[in-house]
């Protein structure tokens, strides 16, 4: 059976999220990538566990992932970054708009799928060329200045940095900094946008200020984000992944995620009882 | 205060003022060096220094421009085969290597670097003067090639190690090749520790005699083209300091005095060089 035939958003999940209206949920909307029955080692050490799930288009998801092992494996699976890890293996299927991602070039991939890491990651080069990198480096045809004002103004950066695009990038504050990622993977119109605790390294307002832009992004392109901060994936996120040691236990639309959790685990973590 | 405390206090004291003390002498020694150069040599430099060339003994007056002719074009020679194989073979060890190779590599060159000048000037001379019955600038300039290709490697990849995992993370996500990514951001992240890397082992190789004494033998004429033998200065001033006239031994001082301040004066421009752009902050 093919992946993108079946819901995959609800894929392996206990009776009560798929229930028949979440299902026609589903079905009403389109997945720009889906992921099925993906298992995941370092080594011999196995850290995702035949995690299965969809990510709609221009939609935000969020994974929850309160352990620390493996928190980011599952978004670095997604633009294939985890093969730059020495003996990591994949199982599975991954696909994107309905393509296997792993039959694909690796680099015409990435273009697809960008990526904003943990910590804000600018190049040590002027504003200006950081967004411009990867137009330059994918020969990109088009007026480069115009496409930088684009990104950055996609990014809510521009007003702040239009009178000094040749400074250094590390004159930037850390939430500056980070907006400029996300501006610089933005220069290169990816398909699906990924983002790594984005905030983690940020002070609230700048935490805020990113939130909201994620929001405001996703008619641009679908975003997927890993955080292990529940109040921001019920803020800004339309679909909830709830992952634990590698286990998928929950996926839902946020607000069902949230009010009405179907396993005991997720409840137990969004009330507190631990993390 | 009582007798242990006192004692107390003594050693603290003491220990204290030997480690200054030693301190100076590791920095006086530089100075003593620089200023014994300047007082034995400086009267000896001139502009003929520069531009004469040697003259027979007995007479007066005469330089050493065939010397420091002969020091350039084979620093040249050896930069040009030296750097672009350490600087290669760094990119390779720190990007691209496994485990067990870049261990073998690493201790190959750690052993490379600690072979004996004169050993390398052997091994030149067996590959490159005895089949061609010549001794010649190629091969002095290949010895001191062989001298820079460990330093220039382990250098450069001490600082390729240095650049952020996170910036190779950002390129490659951007769709960056894995050469794309070392060729526009990991290189250009590092271009300043490699470049202090390259002037530091220039200037390393500047001053080497032995690989010299028997590849490129040295002369006291004008050494046309790549493939006869020359002077250099180190060569000229071991033959000159140990000649039993005055006049050389001044000449031998003042060639000194000038292979120290060009040293001297390529660290500075190092220093400077490392001071200057953007910097990656370590995290």
């Amino acid at each position: 059976m093919h992946a993108t035939v079946r819901p995959a958003l609800f894929v392996n999940l206990p009776p009560i999220v798929t229930s028949a209206a979440a299902r026609e949920t589903a079905s009403a909307l389109s997945m720009r990538m889906t992921i099925t029955k993906v298992n995941f080692f370092y080594g011999s050490k196995q850290v995702l566990f035949d995690v299965s799930m969809g990510v709609a288009t221009n939609k935000v998801t969020s994974l929850i992932v309160p352990s620390g092992c493996g928190k980011s494996t599952l978004l670095r699976t997604l633009n294939r970054m985890h093969e730059t890890v020495r003996n990591a293996r994949l199982e599975g299927e991954i696909l994107l708009d309905g393509q296997n991602i792993f039959a694909q070039d690796v680099t015409a991939h990435r273009r697809r799928v960008g990526m904003v890491f943990q910590r804000p990651n600018p190049f040590p080069k002027s504003i200006f060329d950081n967004v411009a990198y990867g137009l330059r480096i994918n020969g990109s045809k088009s007026p480069i200045s115009e496409a930088v004002e684009k990104s950055l103004r996609h990014a809510a950066l521009w007003d702040e940095v239009k009178d000094h695009l040749h400074k250094s990038a590390y004159e930037l504050s850390g939430g500056q900094q980070q907006r400029l990622c996300i501006a610089r993977a933005l220069a290169v119109e990816p398909e699906v946008l990924l983002l790594d605790e984005p905030c983690s390294a940020l002070d609230p307002i700048s935490t805020a200020k990113i939130e909201e832009l994620l929001v405001q992004l996703k008619d641009l392109c679908t975003i997927v984000t890993v955080t292990h901060n529940m109040q921001q994936a019920a803020r800004i996120s339309d679909f909830t992944a709830f992952l634990l040691i590698g286990q998928l236990i929950e996926f839902s639309p946020t607000p069902q995620l949230f009010t009405t959790p179907g396993d005991p685990r997720t409840e137990a973590y969004i009330t507190g009882r631990f993390g | 205060m009582s007798a242990r405390l006192r004692w107390r206090k003594f050693v603290s004291g003491f220990m204290l003022t030997m480690t200054g003390v030693c301190a100076l002498v590791a920095v006086s020694v530089l100075f003593f060096i620089l200023g014994y150069l300047v007082y034995h040599g400086g009267t000896s430099i001139s502009w003929n220094f520069f531009t004469k060339l040697p003259v027979p003994v007995g007479e007066t007056g005469g330089g050493m421009a065939n010397a420091i002719l002969g020091s350039a074009k084979m620093l040249l020679l050896a930069s040009l085969f030296g750097v672009p194989i350490g600087f290669l073979g760094a990119i390779y060890l720190a990007e691209f290597s496994g485990g067990t190779v870049a261990f073998v590599v690493r201790y190959a060159a750690d052993l490379l670097n600690g072979v004996p000048s004169i050993v390398i000037g052997i091994f030149a001379y067996s590959l490159v003067v005895h089949p061609f019955k010549q001794y010649s600038t190629l091969a002095g300039g290949f010895a001191l090639g062989l001298m820079m290709i460990p330093i220039t490697l382990r250098s450069t990849e001490e600082f390729l190690r240095g650049v952020p995992n996170a910036l190779r993370e950002a390129a490659m996500a951007l769709g960056a090749s894995k050469w794309k990514t070392i060729a526009s951001v990991i290189v250009p992240a590092a271009y300043r520790g490699i470049l202090t890397a390259v002037l530091l082992a220039f200037a390393r190789v500047a001053g080497e005699t032995a690989p010299l004494l028997f590849t490129a033998l040295g002369n006291q004429f004008w050494s046309p083209g790549w493939v006869q033998p020359t002077a250099s200065l180190p060569v000229m001033i071991y033959t000159y300091a140990l000649a039993p006239y005055d006049d050389w031994h001044r000449q031998a001082w003042a060639a000194g005095l000038v292979l120290l301040g060009l040293i001297l004066v390529i660290n500075i421009v190092a220093r400077a060089i490392l001071s200057r752009g953007i910097a990656v902050p370590r995290s």
